[in-house]
């Protein structure tokens, strides 16, 4: 990826020093890091290290859980995210997010993925059968249910559905899409198809994916960074970041080729 | 077979026997409940009997006039208590904060549940016939049942609401939706079906209330059919209590076919909800 390239397209984060507090107890410290657009990010570390956490800054779905504060810097495309006037609704938007299990809404194929644009007061026919039809092939699903747009979300197996999210995800155009875990409760075809999915989407989006499967971050991440909870007594910090090639080959610090190793975790 | 497995398998008899033989005796009282109204009810059934008002001082004829006080009273109920009810329970579900004012709303909610109804009655009185100025009238009777109705409506709105898996408000506010779209567009049709059956339940037991409406809303005797909330009205539950107290002389099967036609309506109620509730179950599942 070059510089020019950068510079043109949106979906850039840039964290800085950040932490995150429940009440009294810090969870993450320090984080610092940058997650460059048109690739996907992946964030591994044991159970507990704060990965989905630091996902959750990225689109202020932390504000939702009472007692979490955030403090440090985190921008996109240069603007500060937890500025005054940046309203939180209008950043998710811009930031999507596809959750661990499957959670399609309780309504037609069609109304899920139509969600984002509505909400975003697109009304029209033809404008949302088109955001439809562009989503649900971008999450490779629409061969499969371009027939059947007005049935049910919870008819479709559970992989289907997790595309469905990630389709309903980028219906509102989003610049980033933050993904916790969505491959952890299919089964092994259904991540596969997950996977493909995601390395196709780096072309529009900038994708940030907490794992716990370092395979799927070897395979699908471009950058990865590596998060530790040393004792309950400490925050988890950030490691390391880096290429995911050099990470898995070349760890830079000892506890993360312990655990890309599988010595823990 | 060990003496210690002897005594587990007839321990495990015995507590099948005893539980199964309490759930055979609410089938049966149910059923002997509803046979012996059907039984003694249906020989007064005719067309006389639910299009005309009462005659001969009231040992004959119809009991219109108790049937139209019930169905006024009871959608007046519904029109207070249905809207004020399922918003407190969204307020309850999805907004409210956890902590000290939240659980005195809820001590309150449970303390209203547990006023006997002869005081909302009292209380109908004081406030909504002398202090409004409402008069018995079907607006007073329908604010004093509304009053008994609410924390069954509040509490049958918070736990349908509560059920509806977190997963889902999340996935609505991750697409920039506010929370009020996510509780209008998301939440709320999903916890539609308990919503609906929880209301119609509170509502029919208030279709039935009688010492609320004792001083709020009934009269004794009225041939005319009710023309405005200010009018007040003969009631089915108040009839069977006039018939069977203060009437010498009539036909005892007149008592009977109204609390027939009280219980038919309150069944009918609920098994349309039910019914609804299921097909809706369909629709939505987790």
């Amino acid at each position: 990826m070059t510089e020019s390239r950068e510079q043109n397209v949106t979906g850039v984060f840039e964290l800085e020093n950040v932490s995150v507090t429940y009440g009294s107890e810090v969870a993450i410290a320090g984080v610092s890091m940058h997650i460059p657009p048109r690739a996907v990010t992946a964030l591994i570390g044991p159970s507990g290290c704060g990965k989905s956490t630091l996902l959750r800054c990225l689109n202020r779905m932390n504000d939702e859980i009472g007692s979490a504060k955030v403090r440090g810097r985190i921008t996109l495309d240069g603007a500060d995210i937890y500025a005054k006037e940046m309203d939180p609704v209008e950043l998710r938007t811009r930031v999507g997010q596809v959750f661990q299990k499957p959670n399609p809404f309780p309504m037609t194929i069609y109304d899920n993925v139509a969600y984002g644009p509505r909400t975003q007061g697109t009304r029209r026919r033809s404008e949302l059968d088109e955001v439809v039809e562009r989503s649900l092939k971008r999450a490779a699903l629409w061969g499969e249910v371009k027939k059947d747009l007005k049935k049910h979300a919870f008819e479709l197996s559970g992989g289907q559905q997790q595309r469905l999210c990630i389709a309903r995800a980028l219906a509102t155009q989003p610049e980033v899409v933050l993904m916790d875990e969505p491959a952890s409760s299919l089964d092994p075809i259904s991540t596969q198809q997950v996977e493909d999915t995601i390395a196709e989407l780096k072309e529009y989006v900038t994708i940030v994916i907490v794992t716990h499967n370092m395979q799927q971050a070897a395979r699908i991440s471009d950058l990865t960074a590596f998060m530790l909870r040393e004792s309950m007594e400490e925050p988890a910090q950030l490691v390391e970041v880096g290429e995911t090639r050099v990470m898995f080959t070349n760890p830079g610090d000892k506890r993360t080729e312990a655990y890309i190793t599988g010595r823990f975790g | 077979m060990s003496r210690r497995i002897r005594q587990a398998r007839l321990t495990q008899t015995l507590a099948v026997a005893i539980t199964g033989a309490a759930a055979a005796f609410i089938v049966t009282a149910a059923l002997f409940l509803l046979g012996y109204i059907l039984v003694r009810g249906l020989p007064a059934m005719s067309w006389e009997f639910i299009s005309q008002p009462p005659r001969g001082q009231m040992k004959a004829g119809g009991i219109l006039p108790s049937i139209i006080g019930t169905l006024a009273l009871t959608s007046g109920t519904a029109a207070f208590a249905l809207p004020v009810g399922v918003a407190a329970g969204i307020y309850l579900s999805e907004y409210a904060p956890r902590g000290r004012m939240t659980r005195i709303i809820r001590l309150a909610i449970s303390n209203m549940a547990g006023v006997p109804s002869i005081v909302y009655g009292l209380f109908g009185l004081a406030l909504f016939v002398i202090l409004f100025s409402f008069g018995t009238s079907i607006l007073a009777g329908a604010l004093t049942l509304a009053c008994l109705t609410l924390p069954v409506i509040i509490t049958a709105t918070e736990e349908a609401l509560r059920q509806i898996p977190s997963d889902l408000r999340q996935a609505s506010l991750a697409l920039g939706a506010t929370r009020w779209r996510t509780i209008y567009r998301v939440v709320l049709p999903a916890a539609a079906p308990g919503i609906v059956t929880g209301s119609i339940l509170g509502l029919a037991r208030a279709a039935g209330e009688t010492a609320p409406i004792l001083f709020t809303a009934a009269v004794y005797y009225k041939r005319q059919l009710p023309t405005s909330i200010f009018d007040d009205v003969m009631v089915l539950p108040y009839h069977i209590y006039i018939l069977a107290t203060q009437v010498t002389g009539r036909p005892d099967d007149i008592i009977w076919g109204t609390a027939l036609i009280l219980v038919g309506g309150v069944t009918a109620g609920s098994v349309i909800a039910a019914t609804w509730r299921s097909l809706q179950r369909k629709k939505v599942r987790w």
